[in-house]
């Protein structure tokens, strides 16, 4: 490592007290209040709507026969993906010893868990009944139905109910030695007793921590396939349908690059105001931003590879449907989503190459946000334009999107960004003793 | 119950806890504890840890997810519930490995973290040393040493003599 992750004068009791602070003792300042107040404004509407939708039905979405497959499915492939880079910081980076990532892996599982969790939502909402949404689990009911288990939506629902619990599992042990600073350190005795219920008893002794490390270090082993898992289930929606632009080899590799893409950049978007607002520069230093710009510039790169052999393989096939399709995304009716997503996801991040760009926060909380617009609008393009325009013209028929579309997505990162800013107040945001490691093995 | 638990040393690095807590396995000390706020390598075995069966419970449940997934789908779509689609196998074996694999995680990440707080004894809420002062430093900045009153070699005064020869920040009794 050329520059330390952790300048010298924090030592075990500052960042202690400087993480645990802003849990116990800082006052709510009024710019949280305000994003308190908005984001769970948003959070009543999507639920609003969401009651409306189990009311009135689908009908109130822009889709329709030949395009069912909506904002839904693509808002859910969205959230899974972003949840995809929480679970790499953490399982895949602790396997490799990045020790970079011990200041952002808290923050970011929590983003997974808000993040899949609201993911899961979108298919059982989009169910039409959704009422029955358990008959997609196996137990022993009266009409002696089993799920169909050749069926990718089936295996989604595991790999879906897996990925929540095992990041769920990951998170809650690796937050119970700082559970337990919460709760030594809490101020109030309602507190006191919250903290040291969910802190288990923890006292740091000797023993538990080997246990803990290897229980930690196993969850990362069986998480970190999870990571690739989980969104090449998700593509395999799509890939094993045979509708034109969803049947594809080269999905599974591709989606999971593009999770890793959009995860990465969300995980800017909310560590750079989370740093700058909380006064956390020191743990999150320019240094894991730039780290955190070259993973999102590599999985770009691999990105792009998918969206070119997509279009190689369209012409390639010799399939007149196959190449239809990919000549439609050029120059059919959501082409201009095309070429802006296009822009978006493939030329803006090349700024990344530049060192001075990879280094200047406002650049990359932008390129951030670009990016993720890219990304739900690569979903939407993917999960309408081959529905939209298959075989037939004569069943062609376009989606367009309701104002209870637009709405229910606004609500739905709204009840995400809610969900986060209460995290940030109730636990810590950045793992503490894992930063106490840090400082540790700075000083020798 | 007011009988000793122990007698306990503070100190003020990871270093120090881990030459106290060898001078004291070689001192005969065997009923140790040591504190740390963060993982120090080489303390669980400087006081005696004898190894874990948290690996093995991992493995267990891996195993019993990956059978118990794949058994799950093959009895539904072979004994329970066969579908003739097409004449295809029900037996179609490749289309169950997903979920099995989805099922061996799950599992073997339930059975990792069910052992390892099993054999750290926990949740366990209350516990002597809790009532130790400045106990609550253990998970800010400070390393404990904790030598058990049971264990047969104590004796409090050769107890309280020994810690004080490792030059800790200060000693207190821990009332059991």
């Amino acid at each position: 490592m050329s520059s330390p992750l952790l300048s010298p004068r924090w030592g075990y009791a500052s960042i202690t007290d400087k993480i645990s602070d802003i849990v116990l003792h800082r006052p709510l300042h009024w710019i949280w209040g305000l994003g308190f107040i908005v984001a769970g404004a948003l959070s009543v509407v999507f639920f609003g709507l969401v009651g409306w939708l189990f009311l009135a039905g689908v009908g109130i979405w822009g889709v329709n026969i030949p395009v069912a497959w909506g904002f839904a499915i693509g808002n859910f492939v969205w959230w899974i993906g972003i949840g995809h880079a929480g679970t790499f910081i953490s399982a895949f980076l602790l396997l490799l010893r990045q020790k970079w990532r011990n200041s952002i892996n808290r923050f970011a599982e929590a983003m997974t868990l808000f993040a899949a969790g609201i993911a899961g939502l979108w298919p059982i909402l989009h169910l039409g009944r959704p009422w029955f949404a358990y008959w997609l689990l196996p137990y022993p009911d009266i009409m002696k139905l089993w799920p169909q288990w050749r069926s990718p939506l089936v295996w989604d629902i595991f790999a879906i109910s897996t990925y929540l619990l095992v990041s769920l599992l990951f998170w809650y042990v690796g937050l119970i030695p700082d559970l337990a600073t919460l709760r030594d350190r809490a101020g109030s005795r309602a507190k006191q007793m919250a903290y040291g219920l969910f802190a288990l008893g923890w006292r740091g002794e000797a023993r538990h921590w080997k246990r803990f490390e290897i229980a930690y270090l196993l969850l990362a082993g069986l998480a970190a396939p999870l990571v690739v898992s989980v969104h090449s289930i998700v593509s395999l929606d799509f890939a094993i349908g045979n509708t034109p632009g969803y049947h594809s080899t080269i999905f599974p590799p591709y989606f999971v690059a593009g999770a890793l893409f959009s995860g990465f950049a969300m995980v800017l978007v909310l560590a750079i105001p989370l740093r700058k607002f909380f006064g956390l520069e020191d743990f999150i230093t320019l240094k894991h931003l730039d780290n955190a710009a070259k993973v999102m510039l590599a999985t770009e790169l691999v990105l792009a590879y998918g969206y070119l052999a997509e279009i190689f393989t369209g012409f390639y096939s010799g399939d007149k449907y196959e190449i239809a399709i990919t000549v439609n995304r050029f120059v059919g009716p959501y082409a201009p989503v095309y070429w802006t997503l296009f822009a978006l996801n493939i030329l803006v991040p090349q700024l990344l190459w530049f060192r001075g760009i990879r280094r200047s926060v406002s650049a990359l909380f932008t390129i951030g946000i670009l990016v993720n617009v890219g990304m739900w609008m690569e979903r939407f393009m993917i999960v309408v334009s081959g529905l939209a325009q298959d075989f037939l013209p004569s069943a062609w028929g376009l989606f367009v999107p309701t104002w209870v579309d637009w709405t229910m997505l606004a609500g739905s990162i709204g009840f995400f960004v809610f969900l986060f800013l209460l995290f940030i107040r109730a636990l810590p945001a950045i793992s503490i003793f894992e930063m106490r490691e840090i400082a540790a093995e700075e000083k020798e | 119950m007011s009988a000793l638990y122990g007698i306990m040393a503070e100190f003020a690095s990871a270093d120090a806890l881990l030459a106290a807590a060898r001078r004291a396995r070689e001192a005969g000390y065997r009923r140790l504890e040591a504190y740390s706020p963060f993982p120090v390598e080489g303390l669980a075995e400087a006081v005696g840890f004898g190894g874990t069966r948290v690996p093995l419970a991992t493995l267990v449940g891996g195993i019993a997810g990956g059978v118990g997934g794949f058994f799950l789908q093959w009895y539904s779509a072979v004994v329970s519930y066969p579908e003739n689609i097409g004449g295809r196998p029900p037996d179609s074996w490749p289309e169950f490995i997903p979920v099995t694999f989805e099922t061996t995680v799950l599992f073997a990440a339930v059975a990792a973290v069910v052992a390892m707080l099993a054999g750290n004894r926990l949740p366990r809420l209350r516990h002597p040393v809790f009532g130790a002062r400045d106990f609550d430093l253990a998970t800010r900045n400070r390393f404990f040493l904790c030598l058990g009153a049971d264990d047969p070699r104590f004796e409090t005064g050769t107890a309280r003599r020994f810690l004080e020869g490792l030059a800790p920040m200060k000693i207190v009794e821990v009332e059991g």
